[in-house]
C-alpha cells in the first residue's frame, strides 16, 4: 500500500473529500474502502448527490448510493427514468456529447472520477462497457479484442494469442469461435456477438463492468448464457447492471436500485426489493402496476 | 355498416392510387428515353471508329489518320493528379464535420460554403484558375487543369465523406471509446473501416465526374496536338478534344469526337456500376 493511501486511510476525513485530481498509484483491486451501509461488501463505486443534464434539462435529482465490490447491482425502473444515463455516468461515455453534463461526486476506490482533469481513457480501462446492441468493430474476432489490448500493453503475438483466448474462454465463446478468429466480428449471431463484446471488454482487465440492458436485443437461450456469465464473472469484476427486465434483475443481482422520474427511489439487497420493499412506489413498480 | 370495400371513400382512395402510380411510371419512361436515345445514338455513331489506332496515335491534323492517345493519357493525368489533390482534402474535411465538429458554428457554415461550392458551375471554377494560375505561369498548364479538377471533386468528396461517416452508428464510436481508445483512434480504426466502401464510393463519384468536364479545362489545360508527357504545359484531354473535333467541318476530326464521347460514357457507365457493387457488399456494421 502507498503512502498517499495510507494517510487517506488514517486521515480523519471522509472519502467524500478526497482531494480532486490527486494522482494515484497502483490502484489496489478489489477496493479497500468502507463499508457498505447494505452489507458487509468492501465499496467500489460511491455516487454522491449525482445530477445528471441534457442541456437545461436534468434527467438525474441527487442520486446518491454505494456499489459494493465484486458484486452484481442492477437498476431498475420504467424507460426515461435516468437509469442508463446513470451507467454511462461510471465510465463518463456521455463526455461524447457536448451538451451533456454531470454535477456530484462518484468516488472509484475512493477518488472521484468526475473531478476535472481525470484521465478519461484511463478512467475506461478500469471501467469496460457493454451495450444494448451488440456493437462488433467491423474487423475479426481477434482483432475485435485485440484492439482494445493493443491500447494500453504492447504484447508478442504468443502472448496475446493468450490473452485473446483467455477473454473469450471467460466469456464463455472460446468453444463457439476459436475456429474462425479471423472471420469479421459481424458473422458470428447476435448472442454470439454480445459474448464477443463482453470478452473484448474484459480482455483489457477492468475493475468494473458496466452492462446496458446487455440481453434485452437477445433471445431467451442467449440471454440466459449471458446471465450465466454475468454470475461467473462477478468473482472478478465489480458489476452494475441495467435491466428493462425485473425477472433479469431478481435472478442476476445481489442489489437493485429502483429508479423513478430521475431519482433513487430505493437501494437495497436484491431479495428485500423484490418481497418487502420499503417504499409503495417500489411495490407498485415491481408488482406491475405501473411502468 | 357497410363493408369497407364498398364504401365510395375506399373506391375514390384506390383510383387515386391507381393514377398516381401510373403517372409516376409514365414519368420515369420520359426520363429513360432520353437516356436511352443519347445511348444509342453515341453507340451507333461512335462504335464504328473505336480501333486500336484510337488508343495509341496521337490527334492528327485534317485529313490525315491518327487517333486520340495523346488526348487519353492527358485526360488519365490530370483526372489522376485531380483526384489526388481533391480527395484526401475532402475526406479529411468530410470527417472534420462529421467526428469533430458536428454540431458546432463553423461546421454549419463550412457545410453551406461546401454546397455552394458543389453547385458552382465548373466555368467559373475554369476562369477562377486561370487567374490564380495560367495567368501567373503565363501559360497553359496541365497542373492548372489537374488544380480546376481537385476544386470539382473536392465539395463532392467532402459531402459524401461526411454523408456515409453519419450513417455509422453512435453506438460504433461509443463501444470503441467505452474502451478507452482516444478520439483519432477511434475514428481511424473503427468508423473509417464500418465507411470504407462509402468513402471509396465517393471518390469514384468525383472521378466520374471530372472525368468528363470540359469548361474548366478550356481554361487551364488546354489542349495540345501532340503527345506531352509534362504537366508543365498544356495538354491534351478527351473533353476539350471532344469540343474542338465536334465543332470542326471536318469528317475525320468528327469521327474522333465520336469514338471519344463513347470511350468517355463508357469510362463513367463502368465507374458508376463499380460504386454500385461496391455499394452493394454490404459495409461490415451491425
Amino acid at each position: 500500500m502507498s503512502f498517499s493511501e495510507n494517510a487517506a486511510f488514517l486521515s480523519p476525513a471522509p472519502t467524500g473529500e478526497n482531494p480532486q485530481g490527486e494522482k494515484r498509484p497502483a490502484t489496489p483491486r478489489p477496493g479497500v474502502s468502507k463499508q457498505t451501509s447494505a452489507g458487509s461488501q468492501a465499496v467500489k463505486l460511491s455516487v454522491h448527490n449525482l445530477d445528471f443534464y441534457y442541456g437545461q434539462t436534468q434527467v438525474l435529482h441527487a442520486v446518491s448510493l454505494d456499489i459494493p465490490a465484486n458484486q452484481v447491482t442492477a437498476f431498475i425502473g420504467p424507460s426515461g427514468c435516468g437509469k442508463s444515463t446513470l451507467l454511462r455516468c461510471f465510465n463518463r461515455i456521455y463526455e461524447l456529447y457536448p451538451k451533456q453534463r454531470a454535477a456530484g461526486e462518484i468516488l472509484l476506490d475512493g477518488r472521484n472520477i468526475l473531478a476535472f482533469g481525470e484521465d478519461l481513457n484511463m478512467l475506461r480501462a478500469r471501467v469496460g462497457m457493454v451495450f444494448q446492441k451488440p456493437t462488433p468493430f467491423p474487423m475479426s474476432i481477434y482483432d475485435n479484442i485485440a484492439f482494445g489490448v493493443r491500447l494500453y500493453e504492447r504484447l508478442t503475438r504468443s502472448e496475446m494469442d493468450m490473452r485473446v483466448e483467455l477473454a473469450l474462454r471467460k466469456a464463455a465463446l472460446w468453444d463457439e469461435v476459436k475456429d474462425k478468429l479471423t472471420r469479421v466480428g459481424t458473422e458470428i449471431s447476435g448472442g454470439q456477438q454480445q459474448r464477443l463484446c463482453i470478452a473484448r471488454a474484459i480482455a483489457i482487465k477492468p475493475e468494473v463492468l458496466l452492462l446496458d440492458e446487455p440481453a434485452s436485443a437477445l433471445d431467451p437461450i442467449s440471454t440466459q448464457k449471458i446471465e450465466e456469465l454475468i454470475n461467473e464473472l462477478k468473482q472478478e469484476y465489480t458489476i452494475v447492471i441495467v435491466t428493462h427486465n425485473m425477472q433479469q434483475a431478481a435472478r442476476v443481482s445481489d442489489f437493485t436500485g429502483f429508479l423513478y422520474l430521475g431519482k433513487l427511489v430505493e437501494h437495497d439487497a436484491t431479495p428485500q426489493i423484490f418481497t418487502k420493499p420499503a417504499k409503495q412506489q417500489t411495490q407498485d413498480y415491481i408488482t406491475g402496476r405501473f411502468g | 355498416m357497410e363493408p369497407l370495400a364498398a364504401t365510395g371513400l375506399y373506391r375514390r382512395r384506390r383510383w387515386i392510387n391507381t393514377m398516381v402510380l401510373a403517372l409516376s411510371m409514365l414519368m420515369t419512361l420520359f426520363g429513360l428515353f432520353w437516356l436511352v436515345w443519347l445511348l444509342w445514338t453515341l453507340m451507333g455513331q461512335g462504335l464504328r471508329y473505336l480501333d486500336l489506332s484510337v488508343f495509341f496515335q496521337a490527334t492528327p491534323p485534317p485529313g490525315s489518320s491518327g487517333g486520340l492517345g495523346n488526348a487519353i493519357s492527358g485526360s488519365l493525368a490530370l483526372t489522376f493528379v485531380g483526384v489526388l489533390i481533391g480527395a484526401p482534402a475532402g475526406v479529411l474535411a468530410g470527417t472534420y464535420l462529421s467526428e469533430f465538429a458536428r454540431d458546432s458554428k463553423i461546421a454549419v457554415v463550412i457545410r453551406f460554403l461546401n454546397d455552394i461550392l458543389l453547385s458552382a458551375p465548373s466555368i467559373i471554377i475554369g476562369v477562377f484558375v486561370y487567374e490564380m494560375v495560367v495567368l501567373r505561369m503565363g501559360h497553359f498548364s496541365g497542373w492548372a487543369g489537374a488544380l480546376a479538377l481537385a476544386l470539382i471533386a473536392l465539395p463532392i468528396v467532402v459531402r459524401t465523406t461526411e454523408d456515409m461517416l453519419r450513417l455509422i452508428p453512435n453506438a460504433m464510436r461509443e463501444a470503441a471509446a467505452a474502451l478507452g481508445a482516444p478520439q483519432w483512434k477511434v475514428t481511424v480504426a473503427v468508423v473509417f473501416r464500418a465507411a470504407r466502401s462509402g468513402i471509396l464510393t465517393g471518390v469514384l463519384l468525383a472521378v466520374a465526374r471530372i472525368s468528363g468536364e470540359t469548361a474548366p479545362l478550356l481554361f487551364t489545360a488546354l489542349n495540345n496536338q501532340f503527345w506531352s508527357h509534362s504537366l508543365n504545359e498544356p495538354i491534351a484531354n478527351l473533353p476539350v478534344v471532344i469540343f474542338q473535333f465536334a465543332m470542326s467541318p471536318y469528317d475525320d476530326w468528327q469521327h474522333l469526337a465520336w469514338a471519344g464521347a463513347v470511350l468517355i460514357t463508357l469510362t463513367i457507365l463502368l465507374i458508376n456500376i463499380l460504386v454500385r457493387l461496391l455499394l452493394k457488399t454490404p459495409p461490415s456494421r451491425s
